[in-house]
Formats: structure tokens, C-alpha cells, sequence
């Protein structure tokens, strides 16, 4: 565990290196343990793929007091026992017409558009990170055969529920923007509806599915054409 | 409802409240006022409660009719004010009546002031808060920014002490900020060399600064590596992407990313940072996260001790 400021009133908290399970695991009990450690002086934490930003309030505690805590709760992660994550399923629909760079995609790899369907909803993917936008959810890892660089120029406009890939990571769009991932499908679910309770389907931790919908059951569920 | 009616909200104004709390884990940011510190005087002379909504008005040149008889303030870079074009102060609590017309010029120095008014302006929260983060979609009246026509409430209100601040003890805004720095994140990826340069060099304010960051250009300061794994960044961290131009992360950033960063801006400094407007001066000065700390606290204190005065008939 490696702990580095971060302005004057957070600290950052490292865990690992590399985008792999165990250590977003880790970064994730850790998050778990903080709330109860800090009380009220823990304002917001923000966990990513190896790392996690606690913000507390400068007011009522400061860096050495919140360093200590970690450290000590550092030492307990090491020898307790993670739990995995909730398993959510995400329509996908998969096509050329839903997903503008699956036939780029799938012909830079060397493989049929239905190869890469079936990698894609093949892998059993974690939520490493939410952030980008409200409700934008980082998934890893993508099989290296369908990792794909970012566009060299990104889109203007990436609709919503856009299913993307960027290197080995993956995405759904949860809401208009621009973006530079190469689009692969459409998902019908909202990842961020602000009036829904919960307001999003998956947390960090989670573990997500593709399933291959086709376009009669996405429009059914509610996908915007 | 009544309250103040937006005839023209000018280039850009957006209702602020102190910020959305505790919702990073949504990917939502925190927005809230760009300057804090005229935010906060706004508010204390109106007597409102701390973090009441007012409207941040950038560049100014904006106009509102009074629907109700209330009290108001225009705090943060100096913007001539005029109610029924009769001059008025800013920093000042001043009464207007319904059918006022209140008009708003453009700042003299600086680009950003806070219309506040007596309660503060109420509107329905998303995610605990009112504020506007255009980004989003959320806060304001749920529109994004004011436009003409848009009705901002707030309650009548027939009695308030008539506090101001006297010139001496307003904030200044000049074409030149020092920001306060405390390294951090990967502050080791930046060698020696690196880091002498972007603490020995001047940087300017370019155009393509705004709610979400300050992007700054003057002598590149790289980092020996690309990027790393998408983290959290909070308020003021400082970006160096691969063009090794500064970039200062302010309210509307995103809640993660993956550029290098050599460290946060004080938050103290942010509010001078976010007042400059192209071709303004930005250079950065080196503090322990002990010396941030006492300067929080010793901010708190001047700030109490600021000598608010009020008018008396």
C-alpha cells in the first residue's frame, strides 16, 4: 500500500499496478472498511482499478490521522477475505447497424463480426471504475483478440447505451456524448437514470454479462431506435 | 412562484449552491461556485444560511426583473450594477421591489460574480444539491444554464440588515495568481529537472479555460510516463497530459482519469485562478500538505475576522 497527498484534504491510497480482480478487490474491501474507520470526517471516496481517493474534511481531522487509519486497516485487508461482487446481466445488441465500428473492429482482428459477438459477451467483465460521466462504468478485462485502440479522432455524438471498447476495457454509454471507443452495439437499459432508485444497475465491484439480444427484443425493452 | 425573472442571463449564468456532496461513486462531480471565496461573502452579507443558491454569473452583461420585493447582492469581480439604472455598489445588500429591473455590466476585472438574494434562490436538488454542472444535465431549474424568461424563486422578504463590504476589505482580482501546490499523486514520475521548471516558470491562461479546467501554456513539464491507470482526481489536481501543458482541474472536472498529475492546487487559490480570463498569469509555489492544512485554518480566520459593516438610516 502506497499513500500519496492528494491536495489538502485527500489522500491516495495505491494498491496495485495492473488492471487485475484481486487488486480491485482489495480496493474495494478497502473502501468497504473506510466509512466506519473515518466517521464523519470521510466526505467521498473514489475507487478506480488499483487505486482509491479519500476525500476527508480538513476541518475536523487532517492527513495524519487519516494515513494512520489506512495503514491500520491496510494491515487487516491483508489478511481478510474479499467477497465478490453482485453478477448483472445487460442486454446487448450486437450488430453493424447498432454498433458503427464492429466490422472495422472485427476485420482488424482478423475475425468474423460473430467472432467478436461471441468474445465479447463470452467474458465475464468487473466494474473497475465508474467515472468519465454520471453513471459510466468501466468493465475489464476485454479478450486481447477484440482489444481495440481509442479513435484517432473521437465521435462528436456516441448515442446512449452505446457498447464500446477501448483497449481492453469496455463500456456502455449512459448518455449522449462524445467518445472516442469503437461502437460495437447498443445496450436497451439505462446505466444512469437520475429518477430510478437505484439510479444505476451496476456499482463498482459488480461483475457484468453481455447477452446478444436481436433488434425486435431491444426495441422491446425499450432501446431508443 | 416569484422571484427574479432572467431577461438576458448574458454570456453565461448558472444557479450555484455550494456543490453536490458524496455522490463520486455515480461518477457525479461536484460543481458549486468556481469562486468560492466571493460565494461565501455573498451569502454572509445577505445573512443567508452558508452554501444558499445564487447565480454565478461568468463575463456578466446580464439583465433580471424583480418579481417580489427582496434583497440582493452582487459579490466577485466587479461588474457595474444598476437597479432602474441608478448605480449601485456591489458587495453591498441592497432592496428591490417588484418591477425593478436590474441590470448587470461587464466585469472590469476578473469574469465571475455571484447574484445572490435574501433566503437564496430555491429550485428542486438533484442528488442533494441544486448546482449546475451542464456536463451532467443536472441542477439549475432543470434546463442548464438560465436563459431569457427563466423565473428564479425565491421568497419575499421585507427586512434585512443592510450589511457591505468596504473596499479595503474586498477581494482584488489582478491578471497574476500564485497557486499554491501540494505534490502528490505522480509527483515521482516528474524528475528534478521537470519539477524545477514547472515551480521556476510562468504559465498563461489560455482560451480553453473553463468550468471543467484551466488549461495553461508556457514551458512543457512531462512526466516519464504516458498515463496510468484511470484514478480519482480531486478538486484543483493538476494535470500534465502529453503536450506537457498544465491543466488545473476545477469544479465540473471529470471524477476520473488517466493523464499524469504532479499534484492539487489549494482550493484557497482556486477562486483568483477561476477569475482570470486569457493571457492572465499562473505561477505555482511548492506546500507541504502540513502547510495546506494551516492554511485552511488560518483562511478560516481571517475570513471571520473579514470587517463587515452595515448602513444605518
Amino acid at each position: 500500500m502506497v499513500i500519496e497527498p492528494a491536495g489538502e484534504s485527500a489522500v491516495m491510497v495505491y494498491l496495485g499496478e495492473t488492471m487485475d480482480p484481486a487488486v480491485s478487490a482489495r480496493v474495494q474491501a478497502l473502501a468497504a472498511a473506510i466509512p466506519e474507520a473515518l466517521g464523519g470526517h470521510l466526505l467521498d471516496l473514489v475507487p478506480s482499478y488499483a487505486s482509491l481517493l479519500v476525500v476527508y474534511d480538513a476541518y475536523g481531522t487532517d492527513h495524519m490521522h487519516v494515513i494512520r487509519e489506512l495503514h491500520r486497516l491496510g494491515l487487516a485487508l491483508e489478511q481478510g477475505e474479499t467477497g465478490e461482487g453482485r453478477l448483472v446481466e445487460l442486454p446487448a445488441w450486437y450488430s453493424s447497424e447498432s454498433g458503427a465500428d464492429l466490422e472495422d473492429l472485427a476485420r482488424r482482428a482478423g475475425l468474423a463480426t460473430d467472432e467478436v459477438i461471441a468474445l465479447h459477451s463470452g467474458t465475464e467483465y468487473r466494474v473497475y471504475a465508474i467515472g468519465f460521466a454520471p453513471g459510466f462504468a468501466y468493465l475489464g478485462e476485454v479478450d486481447a483478440r477484440i482489444a481495440a485502440p481509442r479513435l484517432a479522432t473521437p465521435r462528436q455524438r456516441v448515442p446512449r447505451g452505446a457498447i464500446a471498447i477501448a483497449d481492453r476495457q469496455t463500456a456502455v454509454y449512459p448518455a449522449v456524448s462524445p467518445g472516442g471507443w469503437n461502437l460495437v452495439g447498443r445496450c436497451p437499459r439505462r446505466l444512469f437514470d437520475p429518477a430510478a432508485e437505484p439510479c444505476m444497475p451496476v456499482a463498482v465491484g459488480d461483475r457484468v454479462r453481455f447477452r446478444p439480444i436481436d433488434r425486435e427484443e431491444y426495441l422491446e425493452l425499450g432501446g431508443e431506435p | 412562484m416569484s422571484g427574479l425573472r432572467v431577461i438576458d442571463p448574458g454570456m453565461l449564468a448558472l444557479l450555484q449552491d455550494a456543490g453536490r456532496r458524496g455522490y463520486y461513486r455515480l461518477g457525479l462531480t461536484d460543481g458549486g461556485p468556481l469562486d468560492r471565496q466571493a460565494f461565501d461573502l455573498c451569502n454572509r452579507l445577505l445573512d443567508n444560511p452558508a452554501g444558499a443558491a445564487a447565480v454565478e454569473l461568468s463575463f456578466g452583461g446580464a439583465r433580471f426583473e424583480a418579481e417580489t420585493d427582496t434583497f440582493l447582492c452582487l459579490a466577485g469581480a466587479p461588474m457595474p450594477l444598476t437597479i432602474n439604472g441608478s448605480g449601485q455598489p456591489g458587495w453591498e445588500v441592497l432592496p428591490v421591489r417588484a418591477g425593478d429591473r436590474i441590470e448587470v455590466g461587464h466585469a472590469a476585472s476578473g469574469c465571475r460574480a455571484y447574484l445572490g438574494v435574501a433566503g437564496g434562490f430555491n429550485a428542486e436538488p438533484a442528488f442533494g444539491s441544486v448546482a449546475t454542472v451542464l456536463r451532467e444535465g443536472l441542477g439549475g431549474l432543470g434546463s442548464g444554464k438560465l436563459a431569457p424568461g427563466d423565473q428564479l424563486s425565491c421568497a419575499p422578504v421585507r427586512e434585512r440588515r443592510r450589511r457591505y463590504l468596504p473596499e479595503s476589505a474586498r477581494p482584488r482580482y489582478t491578471r497574476q495568481v500564485t497557486l499554491r501546490v501540494v505534490p502528490g499523486y505522480q509527483q515521482h514520475h516528474f524528475s528534478r529537472l521537470q519539477q524545477r521548471r514547472f515551480f521556476g516558470s510562468r504559465y498563461a491562461v489560455t482560451d480553453r479555460a473553463d468550468r471543467m479546467g484551466y488549461r495553461l501554456a508556457g514551458p512543457a513539464v512531462r512526466a516519464d510516463i504516458d498515463g496510468i491507470l484511470s484514478e480519482g482526481i480531486c478538486l484543483g489536481a493538476i494535470q500534465l497530459p502529453a503536450d506537457g501543458q498544465p491543466i488545473v482541474l476545477l469544479n465540473d472536472r471529470q471524477t476520473i482519469g488517466g493523464y499524469p498529475k504532479i499534484g492539487a492546487a489549494l482550493s484557497l487559490d482556486l477562486s483568483q485562478l477561476a477569475q482570470q480570463v486569457p493571457g492572465g498569469e499562473v505561477v505555482f509555489t511548492p506546500i507541504s500538505q502540513h502547510a495546506a492544512h494551516n492554511a485552511l485554518h488560518l483562511a478560516q480566520a481571517y475570513e471571520a475576522a473579514r470587517p463587515i459593516r452595515e448602513r444605518t438610516p
